[in-house]
């Protein structure tokens, strides 16, 4: 076998590229599911049964469905029902729905966290729902959220490796194609999990340095 | 201005209002005082719709307070409130607490609104704390932006909720004063407190509530020094003489 510095030099570039898939798989499904998840939040929080209640509903069975089921439905089924999708866009709505349903629960739980007193003083001087939770309510809501928030973003990341299940060529699954044509699986995957951390570390470092700031404003 | 006619309200099972009658006039501060859960509170709250009621009626210049309707919006523009616990908002500095409700509730054009809203803040003493977040400013501090906050309104009465029983002492004295102040100018306020000597000195009428029923009313010095019902004797012994 080549050296090892030669071997990881082979390795990298096909790596790096599933590196960018998994960041543009794993951005575009955050981006989707936190609006998704914000939608959930404030009809969850709205105080009207009949929006609350399919809300509720809605999250609770896309919540109930594993993640690898709802990729194979996304890019198995519904090309059945006429909806062809690529296996890139099926990965990204797949994780996009069921992530907006954490991402949902972590906005509702901060929205919840708010001071009763908030929402009463807003009404006090006249303000009307809407305005009430763009002006008092979420600004306030966000930063009780963010921690936990900033753990959603780190578990996407990583689960964004599960759309290799359905061939999307994102770190994990170069990963796999490597290691089963060269049969050096300890330098691939020590490479892709170090791959990873490079991502999830400087992650976790950036959410810590929000929190402090945003701690700091108020 | 305010008026109250047989006002029922329960929570489940529990009434806490049975049949309140009574008014505030334009221009008077009137004080509710009572022992705790005798529903002077609540009965505030009801005032803006904070909580609703299930019977009788609160009518605002002759408009019935109806915490459901959409017309409550209107209703709370002209009312405002002060709270025990201040509610300011935390993500706003004190000059934007203060505007808050002129520009972006009411509509009202930014530079005036500022004006304004510094002069408030230079009334109620906090001339140098405009730009402070309320977490910087003490008790009695972020209840004199609350109570700016609600003048800025320009509101046709104000509802106060206890406003110094969440304050040091040292600092309940500054927060009296202003209340005083706007007392003498004939604000229209009505006030629970548990402030007897505010009462006797600024108020023009008080009314005295004990499980849910008002119990006794009139001239804030007849019923607080010379008090008719055994109920407001006995509660006014307490809290004037604790031991």
């Amino acid at each position: 076998m080549a050296p090892l510095l030669d071997r990881v030099q082979d390795y990298l570039p096909l790596l790096t590229q599933g590196l960018w898939l998994t960041v543009a798989v794993t951005i575009l499904a955050l981006v989707l599911a936190s609006a998704l998840g914000l939608v959930w939040a404030i009809l969850r929080t709205s105080g009207r049964r009949y929006l609350s209640g399919p809300a509720r509903f809605v999250v609770e069975f896309l919540r109930g469905i594993p993640i690898l089921v709802m990729l194979f439905y996304i890019y198995f089924v519904l090309p059945e029902l006429g909806i062809d999708l690529t296996a890139f866009q099926a990965g990204v709505i797949g994780l996009a729905l069921i992530y907006s349903c954490y991402i949902g629960e972590t906005f509702r739980g901060g929205i919840e966290a708010v001071d009763r007193g908030q929402t009463e003083a807003a009404k006090s001087i006249g303000m009307r729902h809407g305005k009430m939770m763009r002006r008092v309510v979420l600004p306030q809501a966000i930063r009780i959220a963010l921690p936990p928030y900033g753990n959603n973003m780190v578990m996407l990341l990583k689960d964004s490796s599960q759309v290799s299940v359905i061939s999307v060529a994102e770190l994990t699954m170069q990963g796999k194609m490597l290691a089963s044509s060269t049969f050096d699986n300890m330098t691939v995957f020590t490479l892709v999990a170090a791959l990873y951390l490079c991502l999830t570390i400087p992650l976790n470092m950036v959410m810590r340095q929000v929190e402090r700031r945003m701690g700091a404003a108020r | 201005m305010i008026r109250f006619t047989d006002v029922h309200k329960s929570f489940g099972s529990l009434e806490v209002l049975k049949g309140i009658d009574a008014e505030v006039a334009k221009g008077e501060t009137v004080c509710l005082i009572g022992p705790s859960g005798s529903g002077k509170s609540t009965l505030l709250r009801c005032v803006n719709g904070l909580e609703d009621y299930q019977q009788g009626e609160i009518a605002i210049e002759g408009a019935r307070v109806d915490a459901h309707a959409p017309s409550i919006h209107q209703i709370r523009t002209q009312v405002a409130m002060v709270f025990q616990r201040f509610n300011l908002f935390p993500h706003r500095t004190a000059l934007e607490n203060v505007m808050e409700g002129p520009l972006h509730v009411l509509g009202e054009p930014k530079a005036e609104v500022r004006d304004r809203a510094e002069d408030h803040l230079r009334r109620v003493g906090l001339a140098d704390k405009m730009n402070a977040y309320p977490a910087s400013l003490s008790g009695g501090q972020q209840q004199r932006v609350a109570i700016a906050r609600a003048l800025a309104m320009r509101p046709r009465a104000i509802l106060m909720d206890e406003p110094t029983s969440a304050l040091d002492p040292e600092t309940v004295g500054d927060v009296l004063s202003v209340m005083a102040d706007l007392a003498h100018e004939h604000m229209t306020m009505l006030v629970v407190t548990h402030e007897i000597q505010f009462a006797r000195e600024a108020a023009d009428r008080v009314l005295f509530l004990d499980g849910g029923c008002i119990v006794e009313q009139g001239p804030a010095a007849d019923v607080l020094t010379s008090p008719q019902h055994p109920r407001t004797q006995d509660f006014l012994r307490r809290v004037t003489h604790p031991v």
